[in-house]
């Protein structure tokens, strides 16, 4: 399937705080070259600063992703590819 | 195989636990807690059941700890014990940093080829008129491979138009370029530590992560808590694996406790400087070639399985060790800690008596999210004593050799240095190992490195090796600009100066 002219551009706002990127954040960059490229060219990726929800013990759930507003916790590329999936069908 | 699976995040995870109760003074107390806390009752098991789960995050702990797993003599004894045991030693125990969970070890079928369901018993039969063992026969329309027959040559595989056979390999056996790792009579894995080169590779890809490293990580933390004084070596692959940089990586490190932090590449413009005048010295004196001697696999892999290498190994030694003579010239009486994501290095340093303790990535990942220190938030420190780019780039594979050829062409004149690269040592590049010395090679300076790609792609790594590699690169860039500009600026303010006067 095309995307649309008008279809929504999905954020992807990966967390590289220590906390995420030790628990695995590093190995979701590239994400935008292991998804179909239909949606490959409807995403756009970015690192972003310690997000302050590793504080406090939480670190056994890093990563942290946020697709637009969803945010997912011990985050793996097949999670966060469901969810733009998911997103991208709506 | 991708570095991030489970097995990854569940070690990470108990690393940072493990450093965070011990740095709150509360880890004999806790730490028996860990494996529910872990595997809590009620969520679908990984293996058989919830309390096989448990055991082997027990033994998990205990190599987190520092303990081989042979340490085990009574089943009952709880880690707590342990733990007190190791908050309570001066010394590491001996003895080789890898240890196999036999409790995690699933005991893989031997590797073995296979015949799958999309065999459509044709008509030509490659693999039956090809297999030089007449070891595979049609049974309901179907190809079958009689195990007592089969050689495991593979040719049958090669053959089939369908790639209906399968090679079912066991995974840490085959990464293993010594054939160092073999199965006992229950079927588990075991290492035969005098033929073992560290290498790290069955460790990363074992899909049941059996196979662990002993960690000082206890022991890094003890001294902290301590008040001794405890320098940090930097090896220049770690660059490359946190978020930030490096001069905010230092402040990370001083907030965790260090004293002082040296770069290890500042070790390695002596092993260039060295690397090069006895390489000049080796070629003049009308030997054919030399190889480097700075990844520790590599050594130990000639030393033990192609001895007749050994007399064109390199006899300087290596960043590291360099590195630690320094620092500890420069702070006497302080221990020194190695940082690094390499498990042959812990062995070189625990042989070499200059190093104290090793901390890996992970480890310093580890400590760093225990202690809540984000490096991207620290303030960057001034770096006072700046390796060469060469130096900086020794992590990425053929850089050393190219920054022993630069040296040599920078300082002698008539002599041509030739680099080849051997990038990673598995099966393929032992074999080509062995050869070297019959065969004339074009070369005459040999780098080998025994992770392909070289250290950014250690056995113990957070970033992806391309990025790391990346990320190393474009901060020599970086510094070299800056560089330039200072001293483009200096050389202005020298102008107007001397327009001044
Ligand atoms: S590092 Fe990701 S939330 Fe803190």
């Amino acid at each position: 399937m095309k995307p649309s002219k008008d279809a929504k551009n999905i954020h992807v706002v990966i967390c590289s705080g220590t906390t995420c990127f030790l628990m695995g954040a590093s190995e979701l960059f590239g994400i935008e070259k292991t998804i179909e490229g239909s949606l490959a060219s409807r995403i756009t990726v970015e690192g972003s600063p310690c997000m302050n929800l590793c504080k406090g013990g939480s670190y056994g759930k890093a990563p942290f992703v946020r697709v637009n507003d969803t945010l997912i916790s011990t985050a793996t590329l097949p999670k966060v590819i469901e969810e733009i999936r998911r997103q991208a069908s709506l | 195989m991708l570095y991030n699976n489970t097995a990854t995040h569940i070690r990470r995870e108990l690393l940072v636990k493990v450093a965070s109760l011990a740095l709150k003074g509360l880890l004999k107390e806790r730490i028996d807690r860990v494996p529910l806390e872990m595997i809590p009752k009620g969520q679908p098991s990984i293996r058989c059941c919830i309390h096989h789960d448990r055991a082997v995050i027990k033994y998990r702990l205990l190599a987190i700890l520092g303990f081989a797993m042979e340490k085990e003599t009574d089943e009952l004894r709880p880690l707590s014990s342990y733990a007190e045991e190791a908050l309570n030693r001066s010394r590491v125990d001996e003895g080789p940093v890898l240890t196999v969970i036999d409790e995690a070890c699933s005991a893989c079928v031997q590797s073995h080829y296979f015949v799958t369901n999309a065999c459509r018993g044709c008509v030509a039969r490659p693999c039956v008129w090809n297999c030089p063992k007449k070891a595979i026969q049609m049974i309901n329309g179907q190809a079958r491979i009689d195990g007592s027959l089969c050689v495991n040559c593979g040719l049958c595989q090669k053959v089939c138009p369908y790639h209906a056979i399968v090679k079912v390999p066991v995974p840490c056996e085959e990464a293993c370029p010594v054939g160092a790792i073999s199965k006992d009579s229950q079927g588990k894995e075991h290492i035969d530590f005098s033929i073992c080169i560290y290498c790290g590779k069955c460790m990363n890809e074992c899909p049941f992560g059996a196979i662990v490293e002993r960690s000082q990580m206890l022991d890094v933390i003890q001294t902290l808590l301590s008040g001794k004084t405890l320098v940090a070596l930097v090896a220049p692959a770690i660059v490359g694996q946190l978020p930030g940089d490096y001069p905010q990586l230092v402040t990370a490190l001083r907030a965790l406790g260090f004293h002082k932090v040296y770069e290890v590449a500042q070790g390695a413009d002596e092993t260039i400087e060295h690397e090069a005048k006895e390489l000049v010295e080796r070629l003049q004196g009308g030997e054919p070639f030399m190889t480097t001697s700075c990844c520790p696999a590599y050594t130990r892999c000639v030393e033990i399985h192609v001895p007749e290498l050994k007399p064109h190994i390199s006899a300087t030694k290596s960043p590291m060790l360099y590195t630690a003579e320094k620092a500890r010239d420069e702070n006497p009486g302080t221990l020194v800690v190695f940082i690094g994501p390499c498990v042959a290095k812990k062995e070189e340093a625990i042989q070499s008596g200059k190093v104290d303790f090793v901390l890996n990535t992970e480890e310093l990942g580890a400590l760093l999210v225990a202690k809540e220190i984000d490096v991207p938030h620290c303030e960057p420190s001034t770096i006072l004593n700046t390796p060469s780019d060469g130096a900086r780039s020794f992590p990425i594979a053929g850089k050393v050799s190219q920054a022993v050829a630069q040296k040599v062409k920078e300082t002698v004149e008539g002599i041509q240095v030739r680099p080849i690269v051997v990038d990673g040592i598995d099966r393929q590049n032992l074999k080509l190992l062995r050869q070297v010395i019959k065969t004339k090679s074009e070369g005459n300076l040999m780098e080998v490195m025994a992770c392909q790609g070289g250290c950014v792609a250690g056995p113990v790594t957070i970033s992806k090796p391309m990025a790391a590699a990346k990320k190393i690169e474009d901060w020599i860039q970086k510094n070299t600009t800056q560089k330039s500009k200072t001293q483009e600026m200096v050389a202005i303010e020298e102008k107007t100066l001397v327009g001044a006067r």
